[in-house]
């Protein structure tokens, strides 16, 4: 199933696939000549030092990317086979297939309740019991249910750190999309709520894509499927994360996770 | 040691804590002599009968006592009133000069449609009309308010005259549009002409029966007499109100003070604005602040909007901001010749010209009037709204944007449902910095629209109601006019501590009630939990 050609995997059947990606902020280039898949249902994590440009891939895959002056992009990134970059393509319709969780949660000073049902409210969705029933489902999937139950409509400023980005992923999974993309979710988290979220984290693994950009290499060790090393914007060494962290194919691969760099 | 002390900042604290009560001292101060001045100009004040040593003597309030300077000659000021007998309502005596001074029990005060307090005593009723004639203690309230009814009754017919000559005035209106069209031979012209006789012939009966009723009125009067004796009729239909200050208990004073403050705030100004009630002008203040937020806080809010979430960062857009912030600086009265050139001859003088040809030369929206003063006073604090709006936005932490957007919002979903409710405090205290500074401008309206007395309000019974092309009355207008244009200035120095006070009330009711809709929304949509 997976032809090991070089220290790049090929992946059949990719649900994201990164073709020629080249992209540039204003002169200097962020990203250079990326080409890979990303299969679906499995974490794929992106590991790198700071600056590699991993963060910089996860934006584009939302186009949230969009919103920055002076950003150029060439080649292609397909999800589904689509060409996100399409101009016929509604950009909406694409981030309501792909949600994003931040490194700094960022809840909305709303109600723990309101947040929950933004993007729903946002796709025009009225009915009261719909509501309802999606945010509890999605608390209970965000592990989150049993301690914010009773406050629902409490303001979401009130609740840790922890739950917080907690309720940040359920507000991702509450608009049903494919893809999760996290940002260094747990980089401002103490040990404890880390754990609860890497928990989290394999438990959505079957439902959805989950692309995931860590500092942590025993995170990525623990969590994904998949991980792709990723050096001054260059894709240096992708496969299964097992393989990647007991045999590197590459030297600058072993230097880095095992610490002598980066 | 002292190195230390210096490095450790001990000064520093103490110039900022001095800084501080200095500021707190002034406004203090200023609160202090407002309310203490402004509280006590309606509570009754004794009447004192001062003889003096050439055997004469006189009646009248002490209103203040200084030694001249140089001298240790010490001297009282009285307000004797009388102005129809003396000229002057004020007389400094000098102390030495008194050799007395009581407080008889009978004295009446009278306050007066014109010429200001009498003080005198009661000799003689003169009353026809009523049966049986008043007379007993308290006869001359008594008899008073027994004429209240026909009092009512003239003044009701009085209105009725001035809504008759507005309505012919309509009608004028018509026939000169009429007549300038060149349409005068209608049968519906000529229906007009005929409505407007017969409202000349019931206006004219109005009049005489008015007339004949206020003479008859007039003939009800009162025999008084002064300090010395010399005696003065006054009818009693020009007296307002009459008490016996020395004979009065703490309760009856509470009655005057409240009967006093009702007055002011629902009745109109009289004696030139030195007497009587301020409705007009308290209604013209609120109103203008009205409708200068209605017209300004969308516009701002706005411009504000597009300057921080769409326009693209460029030398442009810093040439907008640096002008916005500009505009806050420029000197009111500025703001007032561009409203008076722009608006009201510009503007209202196009209008007149399309609209109103038939009235030119006189003109309809090209004069002064409450919508101009409502637009430059609008574009005056227009600035402070921009700048709170984008500061507001702009201080919303960037990872609300991206939550929102990339829960596939679009971004005026995001504005809309995100950053608006979050901005709002920000927004709202601009708001309330722009009422404030409106509230206390009055240059700008000088020349645009305010006026010392306005014969009709901007809102009224008449179609269309709201009439945005009259000229108004305004409190701040009102403090310069009476203290420092009135041909009688110390007799309006309580009216203008009493103005000033009502505006700074008026300032405070607003500002508060916007900064507690602020505190609810803060509580609402704040960042930080509360």
């Amino acid at each position: 199933m997976l032809t090991k050609d070089s220290a790049i995997i090929r992946i059949d059947n990719p649900q994201v696939e990164i073709e020629d990606l080249n992209l540039y902020y204003g002169t200097s280039q962020a990203l250079k000549n990326l080409n890979f898949g990303i299969p679906a249902h499995q974490v794929t994590a992106l590991i790198g030092p700071s600056g590699c440009g991993k963060s910089t891939l996860l934006r584009c895959i939302n186009r949230m990317n969009d919103l920055v002056d002076g950003l150029h992009l060439e080649g292609l990134i397909k999800i589904n086979g689509e060409n996100i970059n399409d101009p016929s393509l509604d950009v909406i319709e694409l981030r309501r297939k792909v949600g994003m969780v931040f490194q700094k949660w960022n809840p909305f000073p709303k109600s723990i309740y309101e947040n929950i049902v933004y993007g729903l409210r946002i796709a025009g969705i009225q009915d009261r019991t719909v509501l309802d029933e999606a945010a509890e489902k999605c608390l209970k999937k965000a592990a989150l249910w049993d301690e914010v139950k009773d406050r629902l409509h409490q303001s979401a400023m009130g609740l840790s750190g922890g739950q917080m980005q907690r309720l940040c992923i359920a507000r991702a999974i509450a608009v049903s999309p494919e893809i999760i993309l996290m940002d260094e979710p747990c980089s401002a988290l103490d040990p404890r709520s880390t754990s609860r979220i890497e928990d989290l984290i394999r438990e959505l693994r079957g439902e959805y894509t989950i692309i995931i950009v860590t500092h942590n290499m025993q995170q990525a060790a623990r969590i994904s499927d998949y991980t792709a090393y990723m050096y001054l914007g260059e894709l240096v060494e992708y496969g299964p994360t097992q393989t990647l962290f007991t045999m590197p194919g590459k030297k600058e691969t072993e230097d880095y996770i095992t610490g002598r760099f980066g | 040691m002292s190195k230390k002390f210096w490095r450790q900042g001990e000064p520093f604290v103490w110039a900022t804590g001095l800084a501080l009560s200095l500021i707190l001292f002034l406004t203090l101060l200023l609160f202090y002599v407002v309310t203490t001045n402004g509280l006590a100009v309606f509570w009754p004040k004794k009447v004192v009968l001062a003889t003096l040593q050439d055997g004469r003597s006189l009646l009248g309030e002490i209103v203040q006592e200084e030694i001249i300077p140089h001298t240790d000659t010490r001297r009282l000021q009285f307000k004797i009133g009388n102005r129809d007998l003396y000229g002057l309502d004020f007389k400094w005596v000098d102390a030495s000069e008194i050799t007395s001074l009581t407080y008889p029990k009978d004295v009446h005060v009278l306050e007066r449609q014109e010429y200001g307090n009498f003080y005198g005593y009661l000799s003689e009723l003169e009353v026809k009309g009523i049966a049986p004639p008043v007379s007993g203690p308290n006869s001359l309230a008594r008899t008073i308010a027994a004429l209240e009814e026909r009092k009512v009754e003239v003044h009701l017919l009085g209105k009725k005259i001035a809504n008759l000559n507005r309505r012919v005035e309509l009608l004028d209106h018509h026939l000169a549009k009429a007549s300038y069209n060149n349409e005068d031979n209608t049968p519906a012209i000529a229906a007009l002409k005929g409505e407007k006789n017969g409202l000349k012939t019931e206006f004219e009966a109005l009049v005489s029966i008015l007339g004949e009723k206020s003479a008859a009125l007039a003939t009800n009067q009162a025999i008084f007499s002064d300090a010395n004796g010399q005696p003065k009729a006054i009818a009693l239909v020009n007296i307002v109100r009459t008490y016996q200050p020395n004979n009065m208990s703490f309760f009856a004073k509470c009655g005057y003070y409240l009967e006093r403050l009702r007055e002011l705030f629902f009745d109109e100004p009289r004696e030139s604005n030195t007497e009587g009630g301020l409705f007009p002008a308290i209604f013209g203040t609120v109103m203008l602040i009205f409708l200068m937020s209605i017209l300004s806080f969308p516009l701002g809010v706005l411009a504000g909007i597009y300057l921080r979430e769409y326009a693209k960062d460029g030398w442009l857009v810093k040439m907008v901001r640096i002008a916005v912030n500009n505009l806050a600086g420029i000197p009111s009265i500025v703001y007032g010749i561009f409203g008076l050139g722009f608006f009201v001859y510009g503007i209202g003088g196009s209008i007149d010209h399309f609209f109103f040809p038939e009235r030119l030369p006189a003109p309809t929206f090209g004069t002064g009037g409450i919508l101009w003063t409502s637009l430059t006073l609008g574009l005056l604090t227009v600035p402070v709204v921009i700048v709170a709006t984008e500061e507001a936005l702009g201080s919303i932490p960037p990872g609300i944007r991206e939550g929102s957007q990339a829960l596939a919002a679009t971004k005026l979903q995001t504005l809309t449902k995100i950053l608006l409710p979050m901005a709002s405090p920000g927004i709202l205290t601009g708001f309330i910095l722009a009422m404030a500074r409106a509230a206390g401008e009055v240059a700008p309206l000088m020349i645009t629209g305010v006026v010392k007395l306005a014969p009709a309000l901007p809102l009224d019974g008449v179609f269309p109601y709201l009439h945005l092309d009259r000229k108004f009355m305004h409190l701040g207008f009102h403090i310069y006019d009476i203290g420092f244009q009135s041909p009688n200035v110390e007799a309006a120095k309580p009216m203008v501590y009493v103005t000033t006070l009502l505006l700074i009330l008026i300032v405070l009711a607003m500002t508060s009630t916007a900064i507690y809709l602020r505190n609810k929304m803060r509580q609402r949509h704040s960042v930080v939990d509360v």
